[in-house]
């Protein structure tokens, strides 16, 4: 995704800037333009761009070299490409002296603007990357609920940004307890539908008749009980965002519904014959794996498109361990309030404990855990007797059961795509894992048609 | 309906209009017309660089586009380019009305190779849907071999398929879709 950069062209040619600004924005950049010098230091007072492509001669005015060193007094780092019809070794040399990252000669060939606007937007990725991470150094971060210091969860704060303001759907995929309901939460209310209704529903919680009705909502007399007319969840989301959690366990004709409300953007309820248009943004949440589940024809793959344009991918606890002490400390501050017990912390002890165990249901569990643990406590300190319970508790998870009727060429398929997952798609490390070499590795990918 | 017109801007090949108009009628469901041809104007060719500006032929066949055109695609036998780079496939409006494509590198005696109308008119349509794709707010993918892909070089155009990639045909079906409602 290219859309997070902006990049600024700067010709006193009109013809000139639109026709670059028009070549960039096909490539997703935000562009804007400046017919002079002076009008792109105010441009770049207003705001920070990745990129500034500066025309050298530019005749009223400031020239391209006085531009560039213009912007560097406000942004000593910015990236400035200087642009000019003749090259001469002089300019050249000016230009780079005084801090230009390129010098082209125009016309240049498109690949190579391509390969030189992709490695400077590679450079600001990896040096947005090292700001995070020196906030994670200074300490925790946090997004609206959700509190992390670990770089898969900053990538997902930093996406839920991006993403807050789009009308696109939403995948959120994680174990259970992870908090797939706080991200969606995050995007809605960091987003322009912020003031407008936010609805959450479990799909797994009702059968499949009962579960329409609360979707769509049903006119009065549809079925026993149905006294009065209702609207669903749909309609009360409006203009707003629903939140459609364990979407893996609807049923085939649920499946079709949906598919048909994300296509038309319109509900009928239960029962009727008006249809409603509404405008509601769908966030879908699941613990199961999709893909499989659409490879195993339980989930449609039309609908899985649908819903997969934007896929967020929550860890699981056990892969974002530095944030256990974290998350502990937190609980334990707001449980001592709510249990009335003063109790002000762990001990080294008892967060080793924690560290120890693999944490199954993950975020949600260890909220349980601490809020057992407090229960029991008699000091004012929690310490690994008081998590004695989790001895037991990590036997369990640790036993490993094959899933029902699954092939092993299934297994070993499985076995790939979580490996590679977990080493985001690193192939020597996930072969390392995985004790096979390379060649056998890529050969399995290409066997199984693994995505990677 | 909404309609398509392909705008043949001098003398294009005119089996790659029937071509291009016969796979967007498919593609976007639309009523595809070709329009009445267009001169190359004048101020588009540079002497200099024996080529023709891409966005003056945009903005004649903007201001040439009909009424009840929803969107243009100026063809264009000549070879384009914008004036920082050495050439351009084609340009288009990014959420935008209008395109313009050129056929002069599609051609395999562009690059000295025999004669291949298959190959030209396979690298026809993706041009022509890439263009267009555009002009419906797609951007770049990085699916390499959807149509959507950059191509800088002929070898890349090869690389594609005459295919948008599953996420782009749901993002161009919505915006086609989305066309069809605001009215
Ligand atoms: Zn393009
Ligand atoms: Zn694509």
């Amino acid at each position: 995704m290219n859309t997070q950069w902006e990049i600024l062209v700067v010709d006193d040619e009109e013809v000139n800037r639109e026709s670059m600004a028009a070549w960039l924005r096909e490539d997703g950049y935000f562009v804007d333009s400046a017919a002079s010098g002076r009008e792109a230091l105010e441009k770049t007072q207003a705001k920070e761009y990745a990129i500034y492509f500066v025309d050298l001669k530019m005749p009223k005015g400031i020239d391209g070299i006085e531009t560039m060193m213009e912007i560097k007094k406000i942004y000593p780092d910015a990236s400035v490409v200087i642009i000019t019809a003749y090259a001469t070794v002089d300019t050249a040399i000016s230009a780079m002296k005084e801090g230009a990252i390129e010098y082209i000669v125009k016309p240049c060939n498109p690949q190579e603007i391509s390969l030189l606007v992709g490695r400077i937007i590679k450079v600001k990725n990896l040096e947005r990357e090292n700001t995070m991470l020196r906030k994670k150094l200074l300490g925790q971060y946090q997004f609206q609920d959700i509190i992390s210091k670990n770089a898969k969860m900053m990538e997902i704060f930093q996406l839920v940004k991006e993403i807050s303001s789009m009308r696109s759907t939403v995948l959120i995929q994680g174990e259970s307890g992870t908090g797939k309901e706080l991200v969606a939460r995050a995007i809605h209310y960091s987003g322009d539908r912020a003031d407008k209704p936010f609805i959450a529903v479990s799909c797994s919680a009702l059968a499949e008749t009962l579960l329409e009705s609360e979707l769509f909502g049903h006119e009065k007399g549809t079925f026993t009980g149905a006294i009065s007319q209702k609207p669903g969840k749909f309609e009360m989301a409006d203009g707003g965002t629903i939140l459609l959690d364990e979407i893996g366990d609807i049923s085939p004709k649920l499946q079709m519904d949906l598919l048909r409300v994300l296509q038309e953007k319109k509900i009928y309820r239960v029962g009727g014959s008006e249809e409603i248009t509404l405008d509601v943004r769908v966030v879908a949440a699941t613990h199961v794996n999709l893909e499989d589940a659409v490879r195993q024809g339980r989930f449609r793959e039309d609908l899985f498109y649908r819903l997969n344009v934007i896929n967020i991918h929550i860890p699981p606890l056990r892969e974002r361990m530095e944030d256990i002490p974290l998350l502990a400390r937190i609980f334990v501050e707001r449980l001592s309030h709510e249990l009335g017990k003063p109790i002000t912390g762990i001990s080294e002890g008892g967060l080793k404990k924690m560290m120890d165990y693999g944490w199954p249901g993950n975020v949600r569990e260890l909220e349980n855990a601490v809020e057992r643990a407090m229960v029991t406590c008699r000091e004012h300190v929690l310490t690994e007797n008081d998590f004695q319970f989790l001895n037991g508790a990590k036997k369990d998870a640790q036993e490993w059961e094959i899933p029902q009727s699954m092939t092993l060429e299934e297994l070993e398929r499985q076995a790939i795509v979580t490996t590679l997952r977990r080493c985001n798609g690193n192939i020597k490390e996930t072969a390392l894992k995985l004790g096979m070499d390379r060649s056998t590795l890529y050969d399995r990918i290409k066997k199984f048609n693994i995505p990677r | 309906m909404k309609s398509l017109y392909l705008m043949p801007v001098g003398a294009p090949d005119e089996r790659a209009l029937d071509i291009l108009k016969h796979r967007f009628e498919q593609e976007l469901g639309w009523d595809v017309r070709i329009a009445h041809a267009m001169a190359i104007p004048n101020v588009a060719y540079d002497a200099k660089r024996e080529q023709y500006e891409a966005i003056h032929i945009l903005r004649a066949a903007i201001e040439a586009m009909p009424r009840d055109a929803e969107r243009v695609l100026a063809v264009v036998d000549a070879d384009l380019f914008i004036p920082m780079l050495t050439f351009v496939f084609g340009q288009a409006q990014l959420k935008g009305k209008a395109a313009v494509m050129s056929l002069a590198r599609l051609r395999q005696d562009y690059y000295s190779l025999p004669v291949n109308a298959a190959l030209f008119y396979k690298r026809v349509e993706k041009e022509a849907m890439h263009e267009i794709g555009h002009t419906f707010g797609l951007t770049h993918c990085t699916e390499k071999h959807c149509v959507m892909a950059l191509s800088n070089s002929i070898q890349q155009v090869d690389g594609k398929l005459a295919e948008y990639c599953r996420s782009c045909a749901i993002l161009l079906q919505d915006s086609v879709s989305s066309l069809a409602t605001d009215r």
